[in-house]
């Protein structure tokens, strides 16, 4: 008999998210278990560098209607407004709140916390850019991560850490808990839960070029999926504008925020043509498809003229600020201050130093829009009639809420942690005061067991790194920035082969059961194949262009037929099965146009910046 | 370029690997910029898929992959072989905590440690009537920047002989979380943390040896904060001991 344990709440994944929902779920009287197939402080919100956006209006006038409206706008209209709303409006009590714990923003003068500019983000329904975003220098995200792990211990929530979740329960309908191994020891354990909340982060390793952690191989998305839980707007995946070129490391909006400018191979400011009014702080990505175009049109820089470059040295910002009558002038001291890790970065990585010359940068994998599909109360949702699946939570990157749309605004992936995962962890407490038990299937680790064996022991001759970059490379190639439907076909026809030479010709070196990171790193690819062939196949069926999915075939937005969400369906029950699955895929979820019906503003229009 | 890796090996499923051993890996066509992560990932995902390490966002944030390469604690993504003086890199595991396998220790002992000093914010008062945030000078959050930046990697830690002596000693990092609060103006704990601090496996067991500050990969003054907490501990108050204006931006390692 396996071993397991038995908690009100089980919460996957440690980040921002899954420590907000564990906080709470654990305040409201919950008896809470985090499964984190990391160390908590190694999860991916340490990264967010920076900040969260928050209406404070610390340092000039500012209004939550005016966040919801960034975010609507942002989303090229396909976020729900009312998740849009939520989202605004309860980021100010969740940025005070974070503050409350301890967490170190920096300061104003007068003591408040201090608030930059970021892409996207306006006064006065996209009049001008707005200082919206609280920081803690370019490391917020890390603060964040950092406050709230602390006040998890504080709270003595407990930590199952190296635990990874490999299958989820589910008894007629209902989330009955997860399996998990053990990292240290490879036991696989039970956890029997009477709500389970996903907050694992998203997928970025699909594709080659990432600012994506190597952990985020969308665990919790396969798992659910595979199960029969749906995926919402795959299609939609953010490249963001400015990493390292060739690394994919994030350099953050926060730059343009206090001046950069991209300049193309000839030295010129380029974002004038794409976004004259906001220029450089337009979303990102209209950002990611203006540097496209200009290496595609020869205006590339270095050898191949495939990158273009990031300018934060005080002479070009100060000149460009001078041409602007904008009275702002900055220092190289300045710089330091306010992006000290960015310049590290640069330094370590590239040999360049940011105050004195501009850096190269190419747009970057970097986040999921799409995801588990929930409610405003973080509760997983089924189809578009919004059936709620009894005892499924998703928070953070993991879940489609979907506040985010066709494209997140920089600063909203930290707001959305907090928010959403504090709505989770406040419901779950709730929730689990008057639920029972789902009870358990009789061995619940059986088919996972069977699973891992499976590729423990595979006799084939292929190693899962040849697997892992052909996929990142043609997902690159034909699901990037820009997508057409013979690039798209193939993508799917590449990522069904791969998958096929996954179950049957697979080999790994390590058949032991201790710390066994190549067994891991095998399954984590067998998530990443199932989510690149649910992201490639949403995006061949949306023929429209909106947001972070363009499509050089469709190239208008189509509001009278694609205001819904596309949910992809896998049928099924083979974990890993050895031919391609039956995928649905429903465009029948209607987009919220709460906001809409009562503030014309809101309604969907060409999106300029 | 050509480059050799000797790395120290341990695998306990396996008899005859399950004592510390090295062994050697030949890797061609690496690059100047290519980081030591990269090739430790070569090496396991086209040599030796057994080669165990920890790792998750490759530069230098989640504080994974600390390791001691050509004997001195770095985080494996944040080295290049241009920072390496010839083609050959030893790398070992962090010393002084259980290994478990390869390059992965027991990072247990560390996380206790840090737990013991009270590693969250205190302060029960009520929050500002107006709902707002407590206000806090830019000058008192200067004080204790530094050990914001903390990532808990335990290369401090473990470079420490005097940890490696006395592995009750709490240790760089959890010293260094503890100033994080100690001079932060908004807690209100400071007494009982400075409290565990002066007891025989706190502070006083850092004898000033230094290897953590250069252990950092952060670049945060770790001996530097261990003395300030001293000092609070000696003068019984922390106001007075960190002095800002010699607070500056260094240029990273």
């Amino acid at each position: 008999m396996v071993k397991t344990h038995q908690f009100d709440a089980i919460i996957v994944g440690a980040g921002g998210a899954g420590l907000m929902a564990a906080l709470y779920a654990s305040k409201g009287g919950a008896n809470v278990a985090v499964v984190s197939k990391l160390y908590p402080t190694r999860s991916h919100t340490g990264t967010a560098q920076g900040g969260i956006g928050a209406a404070l209006g610390n340092l000039e006038e500012d209004n939550p209607l005016w966040h919801a409206y960034d975010t609507v706008k942002g989303g090229d209209y396909l976020a729900d407004q009312n998740a849009a709303k939520v989202l605004a409006e309860e980021a100010i009590d969740a940025v005070i709140e974070l503050e409350h714990m301890g967490l170190p923003f920096d300061r104003t003068p007068e003591g408040k916390i201090s608030q930059r500019r970021f892409g996207g983000h306006t006064s006065n329904f996209g009049d001008k850019p707005v200082r919206r975003a609280c920081h803690a220098a370019d490391r917020t995200g890390h603060m964040i991560l950092q406050t709230l792990y602390q006040q998890c211990i504080k709270h003595h929530v407990k930590f199952f850490d190296e635990y990874q979740v490999v299958d989820a329960i589910m008894n007629n309908g209902a989330c009955a808990g997860v399996v998990a191994m053990q990292l240290g020891t490879g036991e696989l354990t039970v956890f029997h839960g009477k709500a389970t909340l996903f907050a694992t982060g998203g997928w970025g390793k699909i594709w080659s070029v990432t600012s994506n952690a190597h952990s985020l191989t969308g665990d919790g998305a396969a798992v659910v999926y595979r199960r029969g839980v749906p995926m919402q707007d795959m299609e939609f995946f953010q490249f963001h504008p400015t990493g390292i070129y060739k690394l994919g490391i994030l350099i953050t909006e926060g730059v343009r925020g206090e001046g950069g400018v991209l300049i193309n191979g000839k030295g010129e400011r380029f974002m004038e043509k794409y976004a004259p009014r906001i220029k450089d702080l337009a979303s990102r990505d209209v950002v990611s498809r203006a540097i496209y175009m200009e290496i595609s049109s020869g205006n590339g820089a270095g050898k191949n003229k495939d990158y273009v470059y990031l300018d934060v040295t005080p002479k070009t910002v100060n000149r460009y600020f001078a041409e602007a009558g904008d009275e702002r002038r900055i220092t190289a001291e300045d710089v330091e201050k306010k992006l000290p890790d960015i310049l590290e970065f640069c330094r370590v990585y590239l040999g360049v130093d940011p105050v004195k010359d501009p850096m190269p940068i190419q747009p970057t994998a970097h986040y999921a829009m799409g995801g588990i599909p929930t409610n405003v109360n973080a509760e997983a949702v089924l189809d578009e009639h919004w059936t709620v699946i009894p005892g499924l939570y998703a928070a953070g990157e993991v879940a489609c809420v979907s506040c985010h749309g066709a494209n997140r605004l920089g600063t909203n992936s930290l707001v959305d942690l907090v928010v959403f995962g504090r709505r989770g962890g406040k419901n779950i407490a709730d929730y689990v005061k008057r639920a029972d038990f789902v009870p358990l299937p009789p061995a619940p680790e059986r088919e996972i067991e069977a699973e891992l064996n499976r590729i423990r022991n595979g006799k084939g001759k292929t190693r899962p790194h040849e697997l892992r970059s052909a996929m990142q490379k043609e997902m690159m190639q034909n699901v990037g920035v820009f997508r057409e439907e013979k690039g798209l076909n193939g993508a799917l026809e590449v990522v069904r082969e791969l998958r096929e030479r996954f179950s049957k010709d697979l080999t790994i070196d390590d058949k032991g059961s201790t710390f066994n990171t190549d067994l891991m790193e095998a399954w984590e690819l067998g998530c990443l194949l199932d989510l690149a062939e649910a992201t490639a196949l949403a995006a061949l069926k949306r023929t429209e262009s909106r947001g972070a999915h363009s499509r050089e075939d469709y190239k208008e937005r189509d509001d009278a037929n694609w205001m819904v969400h596309s949910l992809v369906t896998r049928h099924g029950s083979e974990l890993s099965p050895s031919t391609a699955p039956a995928l649905t895929i429903n465009v029948n979820k209607k987009v919220d146009m709460s906001l809409a019906e009562v503030d014309p503003r809101f309604a969907p229009k060409v999106r300029t910046y | 370029m050509d480059v050799t890796f000797r790395i120290r090996r341990y695998n306990p499923d396996i008899p005859g690997k399950n004592k510390p051993y090295w062994q050697e890996f030949r890797l061609a066509d690496v690059d100047p910029n290519d980081r030591v992560l990269e090739l430790l990932h070569r090496i396991k995902w086209e040599q030796d898929g057994t080669l165990t390490l920890r790792r998750s966002c490759a530069h230098g944030v989640c504080g994974s992959d600390a390791m001691r390469i050509n004997g001195v604690n770095k985080l494996a993504c944040k080295v290049l072989m241009r920072d390496i003086n010839g083609s050959k890199v030893q790398v070992e595991p962090i010393l002084g905590l259980p290994v478990i396998k390869d390059l992965v220790v027991d990072m247990e002992p560390f996380f206790g440690h840090y737990r013991e000093v009270m590693p969250f914010f205190v302060n029960d008062e009520p929050v500002p009537a107006n709902g707002r945030e407590r206000l806090q000078s830019p000058d008192d959050r200067a004080q204790y920047d530094d050990t914001t930046k903390c990532i808990l990697c335990a290369a401090c830690t473990t470079s420490c002989p005097s940890f490696w002596a006395n592995g009750k000693y709490v240790g760089p990092a959890a010293i260094v979380q503890a100033h994080r609060f100690i001079f932060d103006t908004r807690d209100r704990a400071a007494k009982e943390r400075l409290n565990v601090l002066a007891e025989p496996n706190g502070v006083w067991r850092c004898r000033t040896i230094f290897n953590c500050t250069p252990a950092c990969p952060r670049g945060i003054e770790v001996t530097r904060a261990i003395g300030e907490v001293k000092l609070a501990i000696q003068r019984g108050t922390t106001t007075g001991i960190v002095d800002i204006s010699t607070i500056h931006i260094k240029e990273p390692t």
